[in-house]
């Protein structure tokens, strides 16, 4: 596992949901990991387009990054190149990863499905093999419980 | 905050990428520490083999050797899986609490747009 996939259902109809992640006010009312600000939030919305956000956590240090659209398809897909340009990773800056939402209409409203892919070279080159999730899953939930244990 | 190194990612990665490694590194997570002859005991390519791979596992430092008289004794090294699963759980909470506030902005402009059009 070496992209990282979220799914989540929302009280709200497609078009709002890909107004919310396109626009730059849609944007700035919810990106980032906690309640610290958005401070830039630009998107030139068409394929070849750029989006560039930036966006400060409660402790205070600024995170920024920015990728193309790849694929747009209103109000049910998009898809774009993701990099870090500035945050705690200098590792990772000019590292290109790839962003894929999916919207797909549900009675209650949307049914969003979030992939983050390529996360790392090697990751990506070796991810279709086949065993692999499923063995980098059981991974994940041995040592980040490990890991979550000694933090205390 | 731990500074990772895409370098020591790409190598953790690498050499978990293979069913024999994770199946070395699996084993050594339950029992410790294992003898290089017992950890090739249950697979059927031979010992130079298994040895490639303790190579890779060895380099990308997963694991770590020592020799005592004729056997040599295999320990994992737990370190770099660990940080390459925060790395990973990094993400995973950006995204997590990016999407909660995002369904509750989008709910909030779904419950606006049926109140201006009941």
């Amino acid at each position: 596992m070496t992209s990282l996939t979220l799914v989540r259902r929302l009280k709200a109809r497609p078009s709002i949901v890909f107004e919310a992640l396109t626009t730059p006010k849609g944007i700035a009312s919810w990106w980032g990991p906690d309640a610290g600000p958005v401070l830039v939030a630009e998107t030139d919305l068409r394929v070849g387009g750029r989006f560039r956000v930036r966006f400060r956590t409660l402790d205070g240090s600024e995170h920024e990054s920015t990728g193309e659209y790849l694929e747009i398809v209103a109000p049910k897909r998009l898809v774009m190149s993701w990099q870090w340009t500035t945050g705690g990773e200098p590792a990772e800056a000019g590292h290109l990863s790839r962003l894929e939402i999916d919207l797909k209409p549900i009675d209650s409203g949307t049914e969003l499905t979030l992939t983050h892919a390529r996360l790392t070279t090697e990751a990506s080159r070796i991810s279709h093999e086949r065993g692999w999730a499923g063995a980098m899953e059981k991974l994940v939930q041995r040592f980040s419980h490990d890991s979550a244990d000694h933090q205390t | 905050m731990v500074k990772y190194s895409h370098k020591q990612l790409d190598r953790t990665f690498a050499a978990l990428g293979d069913p024999t490694r994770r199946a070395i590194i699996a084993r050594l997570e339950r029992e410790d520490s294992a003898s290089v002859s017992d950890l090739a005991k249950p697979f059927v390519i031979k010992l130079p083999a298994v040895m490639k791979h303790l190579d890779v596992l060895d380099d990308a430092g997963l694991i770590v050797r020592s020799k005592k008289g004729r056997t040599v004794t295999v320990h994992l090294r737990a370190e770099p899986i660990k940080e390459a699963m925060e790395w990973l759980s990094r993400y995973e909470r950006f995204w997590s609490k990016s999407l909660d506030r995002l369904a509750a902005y989008a709910e909030a402009r779904e419950a606006e747009t049926k109140r201006k059009k009941p």
